[in-house]
């Protein structure tokens, strides 16, 4: 399994704005790290001319959201916090409003998958409404792959899953597998 | 507090054991036998008993690695080496628990928004740090404090960081806040950089020498050691 991870962040001004440059300018070397990662899988981008592009969508202007897929937690982590992503991430408040309600959302997809914006865009609003699940969580209330097979019952960790869809098989049956806990997720 | 930690910590307490121990950590790579031995003026056999000692308590990993250029057959069996273990040993008599506290604190300023003001007080406290030298803020005079360049490093490292160097640059081996900021890493990594810039500017230094500059498995800042930053 793979791991999807989409985080929004609302503008203080205009994408095109001055107070906003600065961001821009570092919109390219920043996704070039983020790119040239070890366990980076995907990155949505809206061109592959214009590294300063950000992903368009309906979701409103003064919204900037990343959508990308890791191999692993770990991974993930070290571009978030231990890359030069960090002091960017550390001059948000900058450029980006404070919101109160959780603005990023990591969940496992089968490998191979590419996930849809709405999918991301629906895992977020899963996470507000629910809070942190198999489905849907964060780095802080972090679920294993495992979890998303035994319902609420197993936080075992990634055996289960080891035993049951071996990482890498077909999308099917990883699929099907996600099923009881997707429905467990919507009681 | 727990046992085992009490019994790791107290494996310390023999000093060419404790020597063995800080020439293993402050290398930040596995270590042979025959190189802890030369490091700490012991013989071989008696370095590697101490070794075994640090595995036993639970302070070292053992692994095993081929030393030297030779490989293939005929280069030997592999030599066993030693690294610092993961996990952290706290000890408090009587029984404290300021983690569990500055974990909760921690959670309330993410959800207040606070963190230019923790920032805030982490410079203060990093002012504070280094010893009542260097003005309070807006009079860091340098002119005032030609300070030996040991010293930033010598601060560092009572306050924990292991700082070593590297391409002109201190950096820090070891995260003194690792647990907080494994938790709430955008806002402890900013409160430590403050902290850092704050040690600068009670040094008397250019408080930003210090920058954010994150690496798995270390802390999160680096500090230039001459003065171009």
């Amino acid at each position: 399994m793979h791991l999807a991870q989409l985080n929004v962040a609302r503008l203080r001004a205009p994408l095109d704005s001055p107070e906003i440059a600065e961001f821009v300018a570092l919109l390219e070397p920043i996704n070039k790290i983020s790119d040239g990662s070890p366990g980076f899988v995907w990155r949505l981008k809206e061109s592959e001319d214009d590294p300063q592009a950000t992903v368009q969508h309906a979701y409103g202007d003064d919204l900037v959201i990343n959508f990308s897929v890791w191999e692993s937690r770990e991974t993930l982590w070290n571009f978030v916090y231990r890359s030069a992503h960090l002091p960017v991430l550390q001059r948000r408040r900058e450029w980006f409003l404070h919101v109160a309600e959780p603005y990023a959302v990591m969940w496992w997809i089968p490998e191979g998958h590419v996930p849809a914006l709405a999918e991301g865009m629906e895992r977020l609003e899963l996470l507000r409404r629910e809070g942190p699940t198999p489905r849907a969580f964060t780095f802080k209330d972090f679920h294993d792959a495992g979890d998303l097979l035994g319902g609420p019952g197993s936080s075992g960790g990634g055996d289960v899953l080891d035993g049951a869809a071996p990482s890498g098989g077909p999308y099917g049956s990883s699929e099907a597998a996600s099923l009881p806990a997707a429905a467990e997720a919507r009681k | 507090m727990n046992g085992d930690d009490l019994s790791a910590v107290a494996a310390l307490n023999d000093p060419v054991r404790r020597a063995v121990y800080e020439y293993v950590v402050a290398q930040g790579r596995e270590v042979g036998r025959n190189e802890a031995a030369e490091a700490v003026g012991v013989q071989r056999t008696l370095a590697a008993f101490h070794l075994d000692k640090l595995v036993e308590a639970g302070l070292l990993e053992p692994g095993f690695k081929r030393l030297g250029d030779r490989t293939g057959p005929g280069s030997g069996r592999p030599a066993k080496v030693y690294r610092r273990a993961p996990g952290e040993r706290q000890v408090s008599v009587p029984p404290r628990d300021y983690r569990t506290l500055a974990l909760v604190l921690a959670e309330a300023v993410d959800l207040l928004g606070g963190d230019e003001r923790a920032a805030e007080a982490a410079r203060r406290a990093g002012r504070r740090f280094a010893g009542g030298r260097g003005g309070p803020a807006g009079r860091g005079d340098a002119a005032q404090g030609p300070e030996p360049s040991e010293e930033l490093g010598a601060v560092l490292g009572r306050r924990g960081y292991e700082p070593y160097e590297e391409d002109g640059r201190l950096r820090l081996r070891n995260c003194p806040f690792h647990v907080l900021a494994e938790e709430h890493p955008v806002l402890v990594c900013s409160m430590n950089l403050a902290l850092c810039r704050g040690l600068l500017e009670g040094l008397g230094r250019d408080p930003e020498r210090a920058r954010s500059d994150p690496r798995p498995g270390e802390c999160c800042v680096s500090l230039s050691i001459n003065n171009d930053n």
